[in-house]
Order: structure tokens, then C-alpha cells, then sequence
């Protein structure tokens, strides 16, 4: 990779990230969301973190592993059921990461 | 509350992700140098380009000898996801100047959506100061990810081995809290589920394209079961009782 090269990448990389990020910004003084999208985009946080974490919890090793030695699964579990409980994030952070911890560490001592 | 108040707020709603995020910046810099790659290359990538996972896939293409539009369209599939994001943001930036607005698009990423969006939900970040948690939680981002960057490529891991240790946990309980107090109502449920087993489904597409699919099949299901709008308004003024 050449030094053009190198730059063409990034700059490239650079606008199709901030391209996506920023176009609809960009005509936010403008735009008028419809009511039914308004309505189905309260359903993005949830929808996309759980996509996110979803297969990091179950899929550790990029394989499903369900059983109990599985510490992602475990910390997981844990913060949920914490989380639906008590309904205070930072308590849910802590036992969750807690749970993890012992899990991955005080199982293989 | 000043201007500085109201960032640090959005810098301590993102302390967990940011422990999280510190292996992954060393990483992305070791790796970088491991595959011959100039320090200024990945220097430059984190601080223009600014986007985790896309940068990783971008190195893994490059170290492949891939084609530059085969790099910058893997960039494009990979990151389409925050256009969902900048659709639910759309209504709390459209009062603020085009500036404004270019630098939060800039640094629109999953863990500052994911750290500001509940805090409009519960009214802890609002019109007037929802801007400044945000800038505050984009600049801890920001900075983090390219101090590690530069570290990372100047020293190779440091600590050998550190992107082993699960720290990246600390970003899935966050999202796991973030995530729970929405589940009052059946649509969330079903949005939780469809999004999750779809992931799991869809996990072998490449490009992070079982995450966008399953995220919006998370979005339509949550949409369709939600068959009065009223529910979820309901949930909103429990939301902001329950943060009262």
C-alpha cells in the first residue's frame, strides 16, 4: 500500500461513515418523520444493543454455547434478571461484570 | 447546570463502555503494526474514520490486498446500522445549528447512542442540554479510542494479551441496563426476542449484515405487535415516573 493509496482508503472509509451517520442530520430541520416510523423507531435502541450483545453472550467462541461454564452467558443472565428487577444501571453493570468476573477467573482456579 | 455539567454527565454514562472500548483501541493499533502498516495510517483511520468494528474489517481486508471500493463499501454495510440511530435522533437535534449537528453526526457511534438516547427517554437530557451530555460522551469516546490507537501501535499490546480478559463485558451489561427497563411491555419483549435469535440466526452473514437484518427485524416486529400507539406512550410517562 502506497501512500495514495493509504489516503484514498480513509478518506473513503471517512465519507461513507460520516455520509451514513450525518445525511439524515444534515435536512433534520426539514425533515418530517411520519408518525408510524416515529413509532417503530422507538423500538431501535432495543432492537440494535440486543443485536449487538445477543451472539457476544451466546456465542462466545463464534459458536452457540448454552451451557453454564459460559461466563458471557452467566454475567448476562445475571445483569438481566438484576436489571428487570431493580431497574438501576449502574447495579446491573456491577453485577453483571461481578458475576462475569468469578465466572471466567474463579472457575479455573 | 453549566455547559461542562451537563458533559461530564454523558462522560460518566460512558465510563463502562469506555473501559470496555480501551483493549480494542490497543488492538486495533498492535494489529495495524503487526501487518506492516504505517503508524499514520491507523492513527489517521481512528481519528477520521472514528468506527470500531469497521476499522478492524478494514484492516482485515487490506492485510487480504482487497481492492480500495470493496474496503470503503465493506465500511458502508458495516456501518449502515447508525442510520437507524440518526432516524430516532433526528427529532432532538433538528433545533440545533448545522455545526452542531456535523460534529454529532460524526460521532454518532453505538456506546454514545446507547449512553444519550435513554437519557432524553427519561428527561435527563432534553432540547436545551441534550447536545452538550452528548459532546461530553463523544469526546470520551473520541479521545479513548485515539489515545489507544497511538499507544497501541507505538507499544504493541503493552500488556500482552489484555483484549483476552473479557473486558468488553463492561459494554454488555451496559447495554443489558440500558436495555431492561424498556421491557414493560409486551412489543419489547417481542422486539428483544426477534432481535436476539435473529442475530444468533444470521450470525454467519458477513459484514455485520445479521446485525443490521436482525436489528431491523427487531424494529417491525416491536412495530407490529405494537398495535395502539397509545401503549407506548403509556410507557413513556412510566419511564419518566420511575426516573422521578
Amino acid at each position: 500500500m502506497n501512500l495514495w493509496q493509504g489516503v484514498l482508503i480513509i478518506f473513503g472509509m471517512f465519507a461513507v461513515t460520516f455520509g451514513v451517520r450525518f445525511v439524515l442530520f444534515a435536512r433534520a430541520d426539514k425533515v418530517v418523520m411520519p408518525a408510524y416510523i416515529e413509532k417503530a423507531l422507538k423500538f431501535v435502541p432495543v432492537a440494535v444493543l440486543t443485536a449487538i450483545i445477543t451472539p457476544m453472550a451466546l456465542m462466545p467462541d463464534s459458536k452457540l454455547d448454552l451451557t453454564l461454564t459460559n461466563p458471557w452467558l452467566l454475567g448476562s443472565l445475571a445483569a438481566f434478571v438484576v436489571g428487570i428487577w431493580r431497574q438501576q444501571q449502574l447495579l446491573t453493570i456491577l453485577v453483571g461484570v461481578l458475576v462475569f468476573f468469578v465466572a471466567k477467573y474463579g472457575f479455573s482456579l | 447546570m453549566n455547559t461542562l455539567q451537563h458533559m461530564r454527565r454523558g462522560s460518566v454514562a460512558s465510563i463502562p463502555m469506555i473501559i470496555g472500548g480501551i483493549p480494542f483501541g490497543l488492538l486495533f493499533g498492535s494489529l495495524a503494526s503487526s501487518y506492516g502498516l504505517s503508524p499514520w495510517f491507523a492513527i489517521a483511520m481512528s481519528a477520521f474514520v472514528f468506527a470500531g468494528s469497521a476499522q478492524f474489517v478494514a484492516l482485515g481486508l487490506i492485510a487480504l490486498q482487497a481492492p480500495i471500493w470493496v474496503i470503503v463499501s465493506t465500511t458502508f454495510i458495516v456501518n449502515l446500522r447508525h442510520l437507524l440511530y440518526a432516524a430516532d435522533m433526528v427529532k432532538f437535534v433538528k433545533h440545533l445549528p448545522m455545526s452542531m449537528r456535523i460534529i454529532m453526526g460524526f460521532g454518532l457511534i453505538d456506546e454514545t447512542y446507547a449512553a444519550v438516547r435513554p437519557m432524553y427517554e427519561v428527561g435527563s437530557a432534553n432540547e436545551k442540554n441534550g447536545h452538550k451530555v452528548y459532546i461530553g460522551s463523544f469526546l470520551s469516546f473520541y479521545v479513548m479510542w485515539n489515545m489507544t490507537t497511538i499507544l497501541g501501535v507505538l507499544s504493541g499490546e503493552l500488556i500482552p494479551g489484555m483484549s483476552e480478559w473479557g473486558l468488553e463485558f463492561a459494554m454488555v451489561a451496559t447495554f443489558i441496563g440500558i436495555i431492561t427497563p424498556y421491557l414493560k411491555h409486551k412489543a419489547f419483549w417481542l422486539c428483544l426476542l426477534s432481535a436476539g435469535a435473529s442475530s444468533i440466526i444470521l450470525f454467519d452473514l458477513p459484514n455485520n449484515l445479521g446485525l443490521l437484518v436482525s436489528a431491523i427485524i427487531g424494529v417491525v416486529m416491536g412495530f407490529v405487535s405494537d398495535s395502539s400507539s397509545k401503549t407506548v406512550s403509556e410507557i413513556d410517562d412510566s419511564m419518566q415516573e420511575a426516573s422521578k
